[in-house]
């Protein structure tokens, strides 16, 4: 599929070629006119998006897109830490080891992670299913400890359920969120973060309303009651992912009942 | 009146994140009610509303508006900074999952007031919930006619992107920011010049948080006395409006507790249910891990912009991460100092060099293997980086190290004097990093 010549955009197969030149137009008529630059962060994701991490051909291809020299563009890429130096695998594991989730047994977590993958931080499993890396804050200090795959929160996770979650990931499931939509692989939630919609209707009908972001509303109110407010029945998670691969159909040990 | 839904008030209500919600619970009024006046009037009433800046600063978020020049033939920008890191912080991505168009009407009013037609929001990366969350709101404003061309017929022009960041803490810097969303590596700008002339593209470009500009729509809807009225604490005057606390650490609720500026940590505890069965309260910070700690001593100190400062620490954003007995200062202060060593974009020395010292100092004193001497280059250190660095990541980082030292400097020498944690850490800690 690729040809070692950087220096080209042969690498990218004709298919993907005008797709990915289309996308990257798309991204950089965002941006007022005279500013495409401000689109080589999001390039960068759709890079990713294609090959799993920024590799020499995505560099040159921002770079050759923007009018950048590709010293301007690997400057970028190597600053940002989601910005994957070797190919990532299909599930991305992030431990949060900051100091709440730390202290909480998010270092234990992590430590059992690596031992049952066999894998250190920012390293793939030899099929290239699973990344393992210990991350930095992930912002829901009050679900310590989280483990993210793909960015999606696995909420108050301890060893136990961490090693369960990477099982069923190993095992080709693919276990539902605590909070927020199904799982897709690293690839499609790149093309999310480069800033295309999520198309699945699922996605976006997912809540991401847990007990800690109610906490205060239900002391002033009152609990809301077990059976929910809500109108809609809960949702059954059958419809595929992009991929064809079956969405939520793990439910987390202890986290699934309501 | 502690719990006081105002951010947080459509965040249990069914659907709560879509357009027809949002307009059914007064969505966009207050938009169309700002749309009427001048924009010099909006940037008048939010001076008048006293409110401050949310994002950690608390600067004075109608003075910052009047400061961006008008009639000076130069685009204008609104910038969101969306980009929430800061270890403890944890408010602004269950707004923006919960209630993203209450963001997206304060971001059409401010552009308004300061005569902005194009406004970025700048969202940490790995927070894809809330970015596709902001992605649909903005579709349906913008089949709405809420965003586009002359917005509800004012002739207002207002074009937003979401823009992703890509993991970096020191982009939650307002100019590492803006290098990052012209396509940069994010590292600050020496300032002056200010954003406020010389922002996005060089051009006058606002800077404001999430918590911030969300808080706008009601300003203009209930009046800025309104707002003024919102205080726990008299001494809180200077500080009005709610805030929400994010709670986290060994407390039996965690989570997020909206209540008005200068509300104490006792009070908020009671709400949290307390401590965890059989365990004491030991440090907690007020807002974030750059703000120096406080132990229970400071159970009573009105939580607000300058009643925390006359304690010794900051505000900051809100994020309260409490500690108890069975914590060891010495591991999380290294933890936090690991995250600002990584953090750190490397543009200047002190905080380069100084946290990748740190850092390693603390370990070897976590480890058992440090000295009383090293206890003192901690300190030497800290007097480097403070006041010496960039920007306020380096001084940030010297706030968990000087503070605990000050409470705790007996937890040191005592992990000194045994060759080991007196927590029995030693185990996990190897296994993290």
């Amino acid at each position: 599929m690729k040809t070692q010549n950087a220096d080209t955009l042969d690498w990218y197969e004709p298919e993907f070629r005008s797709e990915i030149t289309g996308k990257a137009a798309e991204i950089i008529a965002r941006y007022p006119e005279g500013k495409s630059r401000s689109a080589l962060l999001p390039m960068l994701h759709l890079t990713q998006a294609y090959e799993g991490y920024v590799s020499a051909s995505g560099i040159a291809f921002c770079a050759e897109t923007l009018g950048l020299t590709k010293a301007e563009v690997a400057a970028v890429a190597t600053f940002y830490t989601m910005y994957k130096r070797r190919p990532t695998g299909e599930y991305l594991v992030s431990v949060c080891t900051n100091t709440m989730c730390g202290v909480l047994g998010g270092d234990e977590i992590y430590a059992a992670l690596k031992e049952q993958l066999g894998v250190g931080h920012d390293e793939t499993t030899p099929d290239g299913k699973i990344t393992l890396e210990h991350a930095e804050c992930l912002a829901a200090c009050d679900y310590a400890p989280v483990v993210t795959v793909n960015y999606e929160y696995f909420d108050q996770q301890d060893t136990e359920s961490g090693l369960k979650l990477a099982q069923d990931l190993i095992d080709g499931k693919r276990p539902q969120p605590t909070r927020g939509a199904p799982l897709c692989s690293f690839k499609e939630m790149s093309m999310q973060i480069a800033g295309f919609l999520d198309p699945r209707p699922e996605a976006r009908a997912a809540d991401a309303v847990g007990e800690p972001t109610l906490a205060g509303l239900h002391q002033k109110k009152g609990k809301r009651p077990v059976t929910s407010s809500k109108a809609e029945p809960p949702m059954v998670l059958t419809e595929p992912a992009l991929d064809k691969k079956p969405a939520g159909d793990t439910k987390m040990p202890g986290k699934g009942e309501k | 009146m502690t719990i006081t839904p105002v951010l947080t008030k459509r965040w249990n209500l069914e659907r709560s994140w879509e357009l027809t919600t949002y307009e059914r619970t007064d969505g966009y009024r207050a938009l169309a009610k700002a749309l009427r006046k001048h924009p010099d009037e909006l940037i008048q009433l939010v001076k008048d509303s006293g409110l401050r800046g949310r994002g950690g600063a608390g600067f004075p978020t109608g003075m910052k508006w009047g400061f961006i020049p008008q009639n000076d033939g130069k685009p204008h920008y609104l910038v969101v900074n969306a980009d929430e890191g800061e270890p403890g912080t944890c408010r602004d991505l269950p707004l923006m999952m919960a209630d993203p168009h209450s963001l997206i009407e304060g971001i059409i009013i401010a552009s308004f007031a300061v005569r902005a037609n194009f406004a970025a929001i700048y969202i940490r990366g790995e927070a894809v919930h809330a970015l596709r969350r902001l992605q649909y709101a903005a579709v349906e404003a913008r089949e709405k006619g809420y965003l586009g061309k002359n917005i509800l017929g004012s002739g207002f022009d207002l074009d937003l992107v979401v823009h992703s960041g890509a993991g970096a803490y020191i982009c939650g810097e307002e100019t590492a920011l803006l290098d990052s969303l012209e396509g940069y590596r994010g590292q600050p700008r020496l300032k002056p010049p200010f954003p406020a002339t010389h922002g996005l593209y060089a051009s006058p470009t606002v800077v404001n948080n999430v918590g911030t500009l969300a808080t706008v729509p009601h300003i203009v809807l209930n009046g800025p006395e309104w707002h003024k009225d919102l205080i726990a604490n008299e001494a809180s005057a200077k500080s009005p409006g709610t805030s929400i606390y994010s709670l986290s650490g060994r407390i039996k609720r965690p989570g997020q507790y909206e209540a008005p500026m200068g509300t104490t940590l006792r009070t908020l505890l009671e709400l949290a249910g307390g401590m965890r069965e059989g365990h004491t309260l030991k440090f907690w910070t007020p807002g974030g891990s750059s703000t120096p700690m406080f132990t229970d001593a400071h159970l009573d100190v009105p939580l607000d912009f300058d009643s925390v400062a006359a304690a010794g620490s900051m505000n900051g954003t809100s994020a309260v991460m409490i500690f108890d007995d069975s914590d060891c200062v010495v591991r999380c202060v290294m933890k936090w100092i690991e995250f600002y060593h990584h953090e750190s974009c490397g543009k200047c020395t002190p905080c380069r060099e100084g946290n990748y010292w740190m850092a390693q100092v603390l370990q070897r004193l976590e480890g058992g293997q440090g000295t009383e001497e090293d206890l003192q280059t901690l300190l030497d250190t800290c007097d480097n980086i403070l006041g010496r660095s960039f920007c306020a990541l380096g001084d940030g980082a010297t706030s968990p190290v000087m503070s605990s030292m000050k409470y705790f400097r007996d937890e040191y020498i005592q992990h000194v004097r045994d060759g080991k944690c007196p927590f029995g850490n030693a185990r996990v800690m190897a296994g993290a990093h």
